[in-house]
């Protein structure tokens, strides 16, 4: 099922947390893929439970009893639980002589055979095999997030999905809406990857719950809850490009209700690195401090969760050449620099209740308010923007006559403040405004529990700048045979696009800056409309006694109205104007996931993107975008030995065809680039060393081929020349990367 | 005299204890045999089809059913029947041998 309603969130923890003195755990088969409806039960006792979707179980803890777990097919495994602990079980298939291993820890990602969308859930130990450390970089072992290269001077990874840039993909936190407005760009960088418990993926439409934004797809991230956090953690990394990051978090239980989480992250990015000598530092100097407070309340009695949480952020980022010295050259032409300074504030709070004796009814209430505020400058270029946001959602969750026929409904209400300030050539103004969307919604869905299910879902909103509108979302999903799944999506989305903010990486450039409005509603421009369109099929199949699975994903997006960025119409300008035409994305995916042995899984992919978009001078294909990308990656875990000790091994590989680049016909020879770039591959690494379930250390390396952009900035010799551009990037800038750390778990 | 009585007496405490009986209960927990994950789905899918049930959840491991229905539209006993229906013996009500034979050999609980 959908798990975008903070209840449902909310419920899964309330039972995992009925007392202090509960076992939990994970039944998963060979393959890592979760078992449904296993049974764990104390042989002795009377209690016992199934597994649910997730293979999860919860049980109460009772003493010197061993637990049973069985399944049919599989072996049957007992052990001795420990209090409080998590299990991770694997079962074997009854044929083979195996050992069940234990292991304490989760790792994968895994998509449901049941659910109605086309979603799946990385859990934290997927997003250990990223290199580091914030949740944009978290995306680079999965095939059906994209993450690209933005610019030549902030480092920043964007991601991508169905083609599609991150303003049109829903990215919230905990259900509420989190990177979007003016952390449209940087957001995901602020969310450190130690933080997360897991994020749950949509292709697609996805619900109407979250609002009416999303168009290619929907991200939820999960954050550690308290009460199920472990004591202390800590996280130490560097890496050979002068990175460090350290994590630490504690977590305290004032009793079997109330508990807390302290989560502090900082980092430093020192060292000037300019390994393609062209006088720029590879990826900007800087620090962060990141702040996180929450407390979660449980009252299983009466129904009751509740979160509370306060986070604080203040990033600061120098970029430019080596030599630029921000005291001295900000402001002159004399050396080309820019400084990017961001602090945010989140205060946010969760209200779950269940209904007594009512397990299918609940309501949920989520508010939050968000600060946002970036002070920049880019060579001579300003950008100041200042956000202030409230979000509130009111969600009930009820059923019609029974289970089969579930509703969820309510209402939410948003408010943006918006003080922005651009100083560009063209445009010089302060662009102030303030939105504000009242919203209802209702999703019904309908499981006969065996082979079909449907979602509808429609919000209304009022919106200040867009008036009233509808957002309909339709998601199918048949099993047409054993382990098949056909789904079908579609769905409507709409937004009002922050041209500046989205398009940050466009003020390090000497370009003229133009909105052609037509008098609309935000910059004189209409808000974009896009509908969606998803087709997907999943085959769980068993080769040579091994389990895998095959998925083809179709998606199609066709935008009504797009605010189009014309960087083509001449090299010296960038355009900003309502879409006259089409403009369409097109998407289609091959995965195919297989165990070729014990503990060795298999993963790849191959992705084709057909994106197009008449501009003023013609149809064009997307920029910055290959048209077909490869994707492998192996995972190798050694045998657990009694003490929890093993190694893991994980390899990916990236292969990109040939990409786009806006044109360049305007620039002096000397700077003329081809029209496309050439296609190539990208390596990642990582070894993990489990000394025990409580110390592991880690080393890896990013992109170990060593592949970098010739020339990633234009006129990098002549920053205040006219052809000066560093948004022209389709490969890494700074090459080979290695890094270490470790984790301390108590 | 004294036999009357008793008799009496003893008839108004069993009609006591049958109006109490009927008076059905929105949330009840019912004995019922299976085995697995697929009498599982079959134990659920036969409850809930029952008109006026609102939600079902049958534990292996406990052998029960815990229906919440709507006391108007139906009671625990026409959910009894609809399970047995299915095959599979209820606290108070018996499946058909036919019933039974009909299940999947994994089903096949002890009877």
């Amino acid at each position: 099922m959908i798990k975008h309603l903070v209840t449902l969130a909310v419920l899964t923890v309330g039972t995992s947390l009925y007392a202090q003195q509960t076992i939990t755990g994970q039944i998963v088969d060979e393959t890592h893929t979760p078992i449904i409806g296993a049974s764990v039960f104390y042989a002795n006792q009377s209690i016992g439970v199934a597994t649910d979707a997730q293979g999860k179980f919860t049980l109460p803890y009772v003493e010197k009893e061993s637990l049973t777990i069985s399944y049919i097919g599989y072996k049957t495994q007992s052990l001795t639980p420990q209090v409080g602990q998590s299990y991770h079980l694997v079962l074997q298939p009854e044929e083979s002589l195996d050992e069940v291993i234990i292991q304490t820890k989760q790792r994968n990602t895994t998509r449901s055979i049941k659910g109605t969308t086309n979603s799946f859930t990385m859990n934290s130990g997927e997003l250990l095999k990223a290199a580091c450390c914030n949740i944009s970089e978290a995306f680079e072992t999965n095939p059906s997030i994209d993450v690209n290269y933005t610019d030549a001077i902030t480092g920043t990874k964007q991601i991508k999905m169905l083609g599609l840039t991150s303003p049109y993909i829903l990215i919230a936190e905990e259900n509420i809406p989190s990177v979007r407005g003016a952390s449209q760009i940087y957001g995901l960088t602020f969310t450190p990857g130690t933080w997360v418990e897991s994020i749950q993926v949509t292709k697609g439409a996805g619900t109407v719950i979250n609002g009416y934004e999303s168009i290619s797809g929907q991200l939820n991230t999960e954050l550690i809850k308290p009460a199920t956090d472990r004591p202390f953690f800590l996280n130490l990394y560097g890496s050979t490009d002068e990175r460090f990051e350290a994590n630490v978090h504690g977590n305290y239980r004032l009793n079997d209700k109330w508990s807390s989480s302290l989560f502090i992250h900082g980092n430093l990015r020192t060292g000037d690195h300019d390994k393609n000598h062209d006088g720029f530092l590879d990826m900007p100097k800087g620090e962060q401090i990141n702040v996180m407070n929450r407390w979660q309340y449980i009252n299983p009695e009466k129904g009751v969760v509740s979160f509370i949480t306060a986070r604080y952020m203040k990033d600061n980022k120098v970029a430019g050449q080596v030599d630029f010295d921000k005291k001295k050259d900000k402001g002159s032409t004399v050396l080309w620099g820019s400084e990017i300074h961001t602090e945010k504030i989140d205060l946010s709070t969760k209200l779950g209740y269940v209904f007594p004796d009512l397990p299918f009814q609940s309501a949920g209430l989520q508010v939050a308010y968000n600060y946002h505020k970036q002070d920049s400058y880019f060579g001579l270029n300003l950008y100041d923007i200042k956000q202030n946001s409230l979000y509130s959602n009111l969600v009930f969750n009820s059923i019609i006559n029974n289970t089969l026929h579930k509703f969820t409904t309510g209402i939410s209400f948003t408010l943006d403040q918006y003080t922005e300030q651009v100083f560009v050539p063209g445009i010089d103004g302060n662009f102030n405004r303030t939105d504000n969307a009242l919203g209802a919604f209702y999703e019904y869905t309908y499981d006969n529990t065996t082979d079909f299910s449907v979602v509808a879902g429609m919000r209304m909103d009022y919106h200040n700048r867009m008036g009233l509108f509808a957002t309909p979302r339709l998601h199918l999903r048949y099993n047409p045979w054993e382990n098949g799944v056909l789904r079908a999506s579609v769905g409507r989305g709409k937004r009002l696009a922050n041209v500046f903010a989205e398009n940050q990486i466009f003020f390090a450039t000497n370009r003229y800056f133009q909105i052609e409005g037509n008098n609309g509603k935000i910059y004189d421009l209409d808000p974009e409309i896009a509908w969606n369109y998803g087709l997907s099929f999943t085959q769980n199949f068993h080769l040579i006694g091994r389990k895998g699975d095959v998925t083809l994903d179709f998606y199609r997006t066709d935008f009504e109205n797009q605010i189009v960025v014309d960087a083509d119409y001449d090299a010296h300008q960038l355009l900003f104007y309502n879409l006259d035409g089409k403009s369409y994305a097109n998407s289609f995916q091959l995965e195919v996931n297989y165990n070729l042995a014990r503990n060795l899984n298999f993963r790849s992919a191959y992705k084709y993107y057909d994106i197009a978009t008449d501009q003023k001078t013609g149809k064009f294909e997307k920029a910055y975008q290959p048209k077909h990308r490869f994707f492998a990656n192996l995972e190798f875990t050694t045998n657990e030995q009694d003490n929890g000790a093993h190694w893991k091994f994980d390899f990916t590989y990236n292969w990109l065809g040939k990409q786009r680049i806006t044109s360049t016909a305007a620039y002096t020879t000397a700077n003329q680039m081809k029209s496309a770039s050439n296609p190539y591959s990208l390596m990642n690494f990582q070894i993990t060393k489990v000394c025990s379930p409580r110390f592991e250390f880690y080393v890896g390396g990013e992109n170990i081929g060593n592949y970098k952009q010739r020339n990633p900035i234009v006129s990098a010799s002549n920053p205040f020349a006219t052809d000066f551009d560093t948004s022209m990037v389709y490969a890494p800038i700074a090459g080979s990367m290695y890094y270490a750390g470790l984790r301390l778990k108590l | 005299m004294k036999k009357l009585f008793l008799t009496l007496g003893l008839f108004l405490v069993t009609n006591a204890a049958i109006v109490a009986q009927e008076k059905e209960q929105p949330k009840q927990v019912i004995g019922v045999k299976g085995v697995c994950e697929m009498c599982k789905k079959r134990i659920e899918k036969a409850a809930l089809d029952v008109k006026g049930v609102r939600s079902v959840d049958w534990s292996i491991a406990d052998q029960q059913l815990t229906v919440y229905l709507n006391p108007k539209k139906t009671t625990g006993k026409e959910v009894q029947e609809a399970v047995a229906l299915a095959g599979h013996d209820t606290e108070s009500v018996k499946a058909t041998d036919e019933a039974y034979n009909n299940l999947h050999g994994c089903c096949k609980y002890e009877r």
